[in-house]
């Protein structure tokens, strides 16, 4: 019993039909509780006003944003390593859900920084590098797309989700370099001594923990779909050729 | 490996305008600038190195497609995939004469375009070294992106998609190095981060870019 007998498609839609509702569950307990809680008991905070609230929204999908695409490099990985199809197709899954949580951070970000910095946009490092990191999805996604053989899609995208990965990185401390922050420092760490205040921080929490499960949901759920999708093209094909 | 960079280079001179066309087009890029902006000498002079950069790297990337599309297209990919030179050598010449024909031309051409733009004169030795120097890089990438989509018939506008994101780092490191050196700051980071940056693509970017056309060339 190890954890690549999820490898075999059978086995990985088994598993995840058996996993999904409880994904599903678990996103709209923690995001009703993260966000009732956030939105409407925690009072405004002092030079921020009812604006601090958006920090719900923003922080759990910048944190996802990167986090995906580090899903995205250990799966490109494994199909590399061990030509595992449900890697491949998890990591192409994961991609267009990545995009939409940068997306959803900078046009977050972008609301609050309106009435707070007084402009929509930045060239600030952090905002700068979510852009260049929107791009690198948008790439892969349109990799993905382009290539119709899909073992060959698998490989050429895998490839440069890893040349994007160290890319990606290199960006960030080129922007660092190239320009001075609006943008606060990081609000959450494990080793900190302050955090922010409490009242905002354990909602946060139930917040982060909404966005992963919903990752999660969704993820299953789109792999499924492309694992559907490839079953169908196969059987299509058998069908033509008997 | 010398036949095959001097086989590239023949067939970029003779091949009909691949050669000259980058550099005109950086040329025409140059020229648009200044009906866009406005004339003023103080203007142009600001910008003209972001302009610079911009202008030579949007001509590499022009060029791109030609480095693997032609030679995939009659087959002679697939003999030097079985050659007795391994791929990662090959894809090394093939950015190697890309640079030829398309960077380092664009570095001898920068100072005289640099004219137009009114840069200072304290700017030209700097114009000359972040472009020799990051160039290169320019190359080794988009030969990366070119493998990437060379079994694509219309790859031209994915292949900008890929790699533009990729030139971020050099771009940035390069218009610093010239805006650092043009006010007499302290040059060293952008420097050596440029110079680090292209020596690495140099070092690793063939293995991939060669892992890239395996993968290609086993599809077909």
């Amino acid at each position: 019993m190890s954890i690549w007998e999820y490898a075999n498609p059978v086995k990985f839609m088994q598993l995840s039909g058996r996993v999904q509702p409880w994904a599903w569950a678990l996103t709209g307990i923690s995001l009703a509780i993260g966000l009732v809680w956030g939105f409407f008991l925690t009072p405004d905070a002092e030079n921020f006003g009812a604006s601090v609230k958006v920090i719900y929204v923003h922080v759990p999908a910048a944190m996802m944003a990167i986090n995906i695409w580090g899903m995205m490099l250990v799966a490109s990985l494994i199909w590399l390593i061990r030509r595992h199809h449900v890697s491949a197709l998890a990591a192409r899954a994961a991609a267009s859900v990545g995009a939409v949580m940068t997306l959803i951070a900078l046009m977050t970000g972008a609301i609050w920084g309106q009435p707070m910095w007084g402009t929509w946009w930045a060239w600030d490092p952090r905002l700068t590098s979510f852009l260049i990191l929107f791009l690198f999805y948008l790439g892969y996604m349109a990799l993905w797309s382009a290539i119709e053989n899909a073992e060959a899609a698998a490989d050429l995208t895998s490839v440069l989700c890893l040349v994007g990965s160290v890319f990606a990185i290199l960006s960030r401390y080129a922007v660092n370099f190239w320009n001075q922050g609006l943008h606060q420092g990081a609000t959450l760490s494990l080793d900190a001594e302050q955090h922010i205040a409490n009242v905002y921080w354990v909602p946060l929490l139930f917040c982060i923990a909404g966005f992963m499960m919903l990752f999660v949901a969704l993820l299953l759920l789109r792999t499924r779909t492309e694992i559907r999708l490839r079953h169908l093209r196969a059987l299509e094909q058998r069908e033509r050729t008997a | 490996m010398r036949a095959l960079l001097l086989r590239d280079l023949r067939l970029a001179v003779r091949g009909g305008g691949g050669f000259g066309l980058g550099l005109v087009f950086f040329l025409i890029v140059v020229t648009l600038v200044p009906f866009g902006v406005g004339p003023e000498s103080g203007v142009l002079a600001r910008i003209a190195p972001g302009i610079l950069w911009l202008g030579a790297l949007l001509a590499c990337l022009l060029s791109l497609d030609r480095i693997f599309a032609l030679d995939h297209e009659d087959g002679t990919l697939d003999l030097l995939a079985t050659a007795p030179i391994p791929m990662e050598a090959v894809v090394a010449v093939k950015a190697l004469a890309h640079w030829i024909t398309t960077g380092a031309p664009l570095v001898v051409v920068a100072p005289v375009l640099a004219l137009l733009l009114h840069l200072p004169s304290e700017g030209y030795p700097w114009l000359v070294l972040s472009l020799a120097l990051g160039t290169p890089a320019l190359s080794v990438l988009g030969t990366f992106g070119a493998a990437l989509t060379v079994g694509l018939r219309r790859g031209g506008l994915l292949l900008s998609l890929l790699v533009l994101p990729l030139y971020i780092p050099t771009l940035i490191f390069g218009a610093e190095l010239m805006r650092r050196g043009m006010a007499g700051m302290a040059v060293q980071v952008p420097l050596l981060m440029l110079a680090g940056i292209t020596t690495a693509c140099i070092a690793v970017m063939p293995f991939a870019s060669a892992a890239v056309i395996r993968m290609n060339l086993r599809q077909s």
